[in-house]
């Protein structure tokens, strides 16, 4: 029982990062824009966001430089992709590789140190109940978070009229501009929201994940957000169920290598993403019927006048 | 008052022209900018960045020995991106030929195999590429999967395939542990054209395929296919193109020279198979096919570049201490200005006043 709960604490802590990054996304995509940047706005904010902790002795301060890293970041990419109507797919790879690099310079200094991560709630009598207590009331404050976060999106998304409006720009920016809509003012802010969000799962990493930063630690969680926004079919409910599903992917693969079971490791260590090839192929398969993706997702709109 | 883009009346040939070299007046503007932040000094930094490296011929020839994988994968990327396929997963493709050829290069270590084994594992290592491109490809053509996420998902998976077999069966039994390949046979190495010196065979193949593909861009009908259906699909449709056979098509050549790049990497500079044998040549190409402008002579003139701010980075890094991460920053600042320097060709600023708009009802 101890390894069941032990299991499930480390497939949550797993799907924290992926959950927060691409519900991120989701919203930028529901707005219209393909960010392909997530894996360089998550890393700098895994760099920046371990500088704020270590600097300050705070996780708080360190989460929100995380967030604030994160949204400069995706500031560039709608300087240039909205601004400048560049193609979204070369800006976003061009975040991500501005993003890795930004991140080694950045997190230099701090490579080798260490520092207290996040603590975990505990309320007495409720925490102790054996198997559900630590699960439900002994998370870190970005797993409650990220919880929030993913419902905060959804009654956004489907419950408000800006959320009404955002899904408008997603689907036909010209119908929105008609409509007068400042589709790209509208864009602009789904796309900050995105790198905050960004921002904020990279900090995690460094943070709460493992108490120290190095170089590259995001390792591809970035490139699976994006592929789990296409496995939820743009809906958040979907988001949750593939997080902890990818989650715990992760987690059995590392557990499976402590077992032996006489698989290589770098065979398992390949599992999540191969998973997510046989996902994305499966998914895109099912799906036959027409595209479930925000129809204007990833064009250009330059405004006429 | 407002700054607003606008779409030109037609392409500006000025600007096609000139764009690059902006992109690269600011990223050196910007440079200086972050040298000054580090504490450098930033005229010191530049010329150890770009000059330094074009005085000795040592350096020169090492500005060729990495610009040659990075021009033969910026052809191939240059290839889909015209065709409007995303293949960004060369560098999974650039491993993998690497693993496949060395395989050859590792069976027949200490035998007395003869002069096919190059060769061999040339073609080897280009086809194996090539199917490792075709994944993502089929994978977008068949089942609709977006290929950017699968063929960059199967970097990581190539890289931990390597990582095993360096660390398992081909590891050398000599190495002292270290996850290595024994240094390969001469006749499974590039040869060099300079006795003692550092160019090779390798940059006279890359060369090959710069003409190659203006040949096949400029020359022949299927380049042709190639441009329409990337500038222009509705009327690739009506002329009967088909966009998914170039889909496959474009992934293949590309993952074709990605692979052979690996294993030339491999078998030439490198001598033997390990991990980190691409300092993100994959990547670092994918700068350089747009910086070239999908162009297969400014791709080669672009490949020289980016090698020289490698080397410059190196340099730079041994002379003033400047971390090596400068030069991946440097490449993804002059990526983001291309891209923005780009945008003026089709597109120009204009000021508008909001207040008039709003006089004529539009705002």
């Amino acid at each position: 029982m101890e390894l069941v709960e032990a299991i499930i604490l480390a497939v949550l802590a797993a799907s924290t990062p992926l959950l927060i990054a691409a519900t991120g996304e989701l919203v930028t995509e529901r707005s219209g824009v393909l960010n392909l940047g997530v894996e360089g706005m998550m890393i700098v904010g895994a760099a920046c966001g371990f500088a704020g902790a270590w600097l300050t002795g705070s996780i708080l301060v360190g989460a929100l430089f995380g967030i604030v890293a994160g949204t400069l970041m995706s500031l560039v990419f709608a300087l240039m992709a909205l601004g400048l109507a560049v193609n979204q797919v070369a800006t976003g790879l061009a975040l991500t590789i501005l993003g890795i690099g930004l991140s080694g310079l950045i997190g230099a200094g701090f490579v080798g140190e260490r520092i207290t991560p996040a603590a975990h709630l505990y309320i007495p009598g409720l925490t102790d109940i054996p198997l559900i207590g630590r699960v439900l009331f002994g998370e870190d404050g970005f797993v409650y978070f990220s919880i929030a976060l993913i419902v905060g999106v959804w009654w956004f998304l489907y419950r408000t009229r800006a959320g009404l409006i955002l899904r408008a720009c997603g689907d036909n920016h010209v119908s929105a501009h008609a409509l007068g809509y400042p589709v790209l003012r509208i864009r602009t802010f789904a796309v900050m929201f995105g790198g905050a969000c960004a921002g904020l799962a990279g900090a995690y990493l460094p943070l709460a994940y493992t108490p120290f930063f190095i170089p590259g630690m995001t390792a591809g969680r970035g490139w699976i957000a994006l592929a789990l926004v296409v496995f939820a079919s743009w809906r958040p409910g979907r988001l949750v169920v593939g997080a902890y599903l990818f989650g715990a992917v992760t987690i059995l693969q590392l557990h499976a290598q402590g077992w032996g079971v006489g698989i290589p490791s770098q065979f398992m260590s390949a599992l999540p993403y191969l998973a997510t090839v046989i996902v994305l192929v499966l998914l895109s398969r099912a799906r036959t019927g027409g595209s479930t993706a925000p129809a204007a997702l990833g064009t250009v709109f330059v405004p006429d006048r | 008052m407002q700054l607003v883009l606008e779409k030109r009346a037609e392409r500006s040939n000025t600007i096609a022209l000139v764009s690059p070299l902006i992109a690269i007046g600011l990223t050196i503007v910007t440079m200086t900018i972050l040298f000054a932040i580090l504490g450098k000094n930033p005229l010191l930094a530049l010329h150890a960045y770009f000059v330094a490296p074009l005085t000795d011929s040592y350096s020169l020839q090492e500005i060729a020995v990495k610009a040659t994988p990075l021009v033969m994968i910026a052809i191939g990327l240059s290839l889909c991106y015209l065709a409007n396929a995303w293949n960004i997963g060369a560098e999974g493709q650039f491993l993998i030929g690497a693993v496949a050829g060395s395989w050859i290069a590792v069976k027949t270590q200490g035998t007395d195999a003869g002069a096919w084994v190059l060769p061999a594992m040339l073609v080897l290592a280009a086809a194996a590429g090539a199917l490792y491109a075709l994944i993502p490809a089929i994978c977008k053509v068949k089942f609709g999967a977006s290929e950017i996420l699968t063929s960059l998902m199967l970097v990581y998976v190539a890289d931990l395939f390597l990582d095993y077999l360096v660390r398992g069966p081909w590891r050398d039994p000599h190495g002292f542990n270290f996850p290595t390949t024994a240094e390969f046979d001469p006749v499974a190495t590039v040869p060099l054209l300079i006795e003692g010196g550092r160019l090779h065979l390798g940059s006279i193949i890359a060369l090959l395929v710069v003409a190659a593909a203006a040949i096949l861009l400029g020359r022949t009908i299927k380049g042709f296919e190639i441009r329409v259906v990337g500038a222009a699909p509705r009327a690739a449709r009506f002329g009967g193109f088909n966009a998914n056979q170039l889909i496959i098509l474009t992934f293949a050549v590309s993952g074709a020279l990605a692979g052979l790049a690996g294993i030339i990497e491999v078998a030439g500079p490198v001598g033997h198979l390990q991990p980190g044998i691409s300092p993100g040549y994959g990547f670092t190409a994918i700068i350089v096919a747009f910086l070239g402008r999908l162009n297969p002579l400014g791709i080669l003139i672009a490949g020289l570049f980016l090698a020289l701010t490698f080397i410059g980075g190196e340099q730079a890094q041994i002379a003033m201490k400047i971390p090596l991460d400068v030069t991946k920053v440097f490449q993804g600042i002059l990526l983001f200005y291309v891209l923005a320097c780009d945008s003026l060709i089709l597109y120009r600023f204009k000021l508008v006043f909001p207040n008039r708009q709003v006089a004529r009802g539009t705002g």
